[in-house]
């Protein structure tokens, strides 16, 4: 039964949706679009580093499906990379698969893995799909031959640069760049940057919201900082929906005893600390 | 044979109309009635203005609140404050609440062959000074309610409003008409958490409150994100 189970895409409906589009557009209509989920992710290289942003909401079709999601994702922690993956569920599993061949690679090299190397394979993978695989991401890291950072589209293309975003709030972020952007800047300035583009991409674009994720990246250390800002507080409700005891009318109950006997007995003391 | 994969230049057609979110939520009470609106206009993915009420205020207790396409709620709110001086002018005097309801109807179907694009809710007094809601469709199709959400969140806020006045799915709770101040503050906690989950709702809420006193406004901030 398990090998007649499809694998991989399923491309069964291309032809109907191509007859579709056909006869939509000669009644004069158009066939709806695949929507870009909303996000605002930015990356930054300073004097000694790289450092990552992201917001923190996960839309499914205009309504917030997470409010706090995590979209600054490990690839290599002993060698400090980091992957933001950007407009896709696809990213996840795209890490994922990254973090592991990076980690064989390197193996395999006897050297420690290079940021080239990564964006090299994500874009040789995602060329091979043709951008059926709708992953947007910010590659950056810090190896043996600097801080880089790097932007990789759906259908394979790269580009490596001193910043970038990404998203639908990446017009609002990249604004930021280009008027404060300058290169060797001081931690607390670069990470102030980032925060700001990151929150002008949080109030100007309806797909991003919440809190701002930052991860700085340097030669000696990786830090995540996970909520390192909130500039929306959530309103506080003022009357009380708490329901009673009985509110909920209950239509039939069963009672089954189980009876059980007690065979062993172990207690755990549970670090508290 | 017809060509199926067509990869040629595409023509597109021009769209009359732009959705630009909003919601709006009217209550009626014993003695008043409330129409509240986010104030946020947003298109596609921005945002135009975090400050364009949807409730517009028709009589000293008549508010109607309109949301979905900009263009035609502006349109609309002028062609009926038109008519309702028009009939002042005629009859001399106001028209009331179930009057402009009926009104907009047939102002509604008469574009019947190419709609506004407005979702509309009336709130307000009706003779007898009792509190008085009209919710519409696009098209003239309305009726009289207790209370209805509209607008782009309107699927999240009316089955919240349907639990907590309409008391629906309750048991063993005592059925107490709602209060002006009860219905204030669950008016705003409903908009806030409509903001919380509904990307085109948000920046502030403004609640319109009509009593016999006539129409007063409250101001509330809502998240910016």
């Amino acid at each position: 039964l398990l090998h007649n189970l499809p694998q991989g895409f399923s491309f069964e409906n291309t032809r109907r949706n191509a007859v579709l589009e056909a006869n939509l557009s000669e009644k004069g209509y158009s066939a709806p679009n695949a929507r870009k989920t909303g996000t605002t992710i930015a990356g930054l290289i300073f004097k000694d580093g790289v450092i990552l942003g992201a917001d923190t909401r996960a839309t499914d079709d205009m309504v917030v499906a997470d409010k706090n999601c995590m979209k600054i994702h490990y690839i290599s922690l002993s060698e400090t990379f980091f992957t933001l993956p950007g407009v896709a569920a696809d990213a996840d599993v795209t890490t994922q698969m990254m973090s592991s061949n990076v980690e064989l690679h390197s193996l395999s090299t006897g050297r420690p893995p290079l940021v080239a190397m990564v964006t090299r394979q994500l874009k040789q993978m995602l060329f091979r799909y043709q951008g059926h695989i709708g992953s947007s991401l910010i590659v950056g890291g810090v190896d043996v031959n600097g801080p880089q950072l790097y932007s990789i589209y759906p259908h394979g293309s790269y580009d490596k640069l001193p910043f970038l975003t990404m998203g639908s709030g990446a017009a609002s972020a990249i604004s930021v760049f280009e008027d404060r952007y300058k290169p060797n800047m001081e931690l607390e300035e670069a990470k102030q940057l980032v925060r700001d583009a990151i929150t002008a991409g949080i109030f100007c674009d309806l797909g991003s919201g919440s809190n701002v994720d930052l991860c700085v990246i340097t030669d000696k250390t990786v830090d995540y900082l996970r909520g390192y800002d909130q500039p929306v507080q959530k309103g506080m409700r003022g009357g009380t929906y708490r329901y009673k005891p009985g509110t909920t009318a209950v239509l039939t109950k069963t009672v089954t005893p189980l009876p059980l006997d007690v065979v062993d007995e172990s207690v755990q003391v549970m670090d508290t600390e | 044979m017809k060509e199926y994969h067509y990869t040629g230049p595409v023509e597109h057609k021009f769209s009359p109309y732009a959705f630009n979110g909003g919601t709006v939520l009217a209550v009626a009470g014993e003695d008043f009635a409330l129409v509240a609106s986010d104030t946020r206009l947003s298109e596609g993915y921005s945002i135009h203005s975090r400050d364009s009420p949807k409730c517009y205020k028709l009589t000293d207790t008549t508010v109607i609140g309109c949301s979905g396409f900009h263009g035609d709620c502006l349109t609309l709110t002028k062609i009926i404050e038109a008519r309702l001086k028009m009939y002042k002018h005629s009859n001399n005097k106001n028209m009331t609440s179930g009057a402009i309801a009926a009104m907009l109807s047939t102002i509604l179907y008469g574009r019947r062959f190419f709609p506004y694009y407005v979702y509309n809710i009336i709130g307000g007094l009706d003779e007898e000074g009792r509190g008085a809601v009209y919710s519409f469709d696009p098209v003239g199709s309305y009726q009289r309610d207790t209370y209805k959400a509209g607008g782009s969140a309107s699927a999240m806020l009316q089955p919240l409003l349907d639990n907590q006045i309409g008391f629906k799915n309750m048991e063993n709770v005592e059925q107490v008409p709602l209060s002006l101040e009860k219905a204030v503050q669950l008016v705003k906690d409903v908009f806030i958490s409509a903001a919380e989950r509904d990307v085109y709702t948000g920046d502030a809420l403004k609640i319109c409150i009509i009593t016999k006193e006539g129409v007063r406004e409250e101001i509330v901030p809502l998240r910016k994100d």
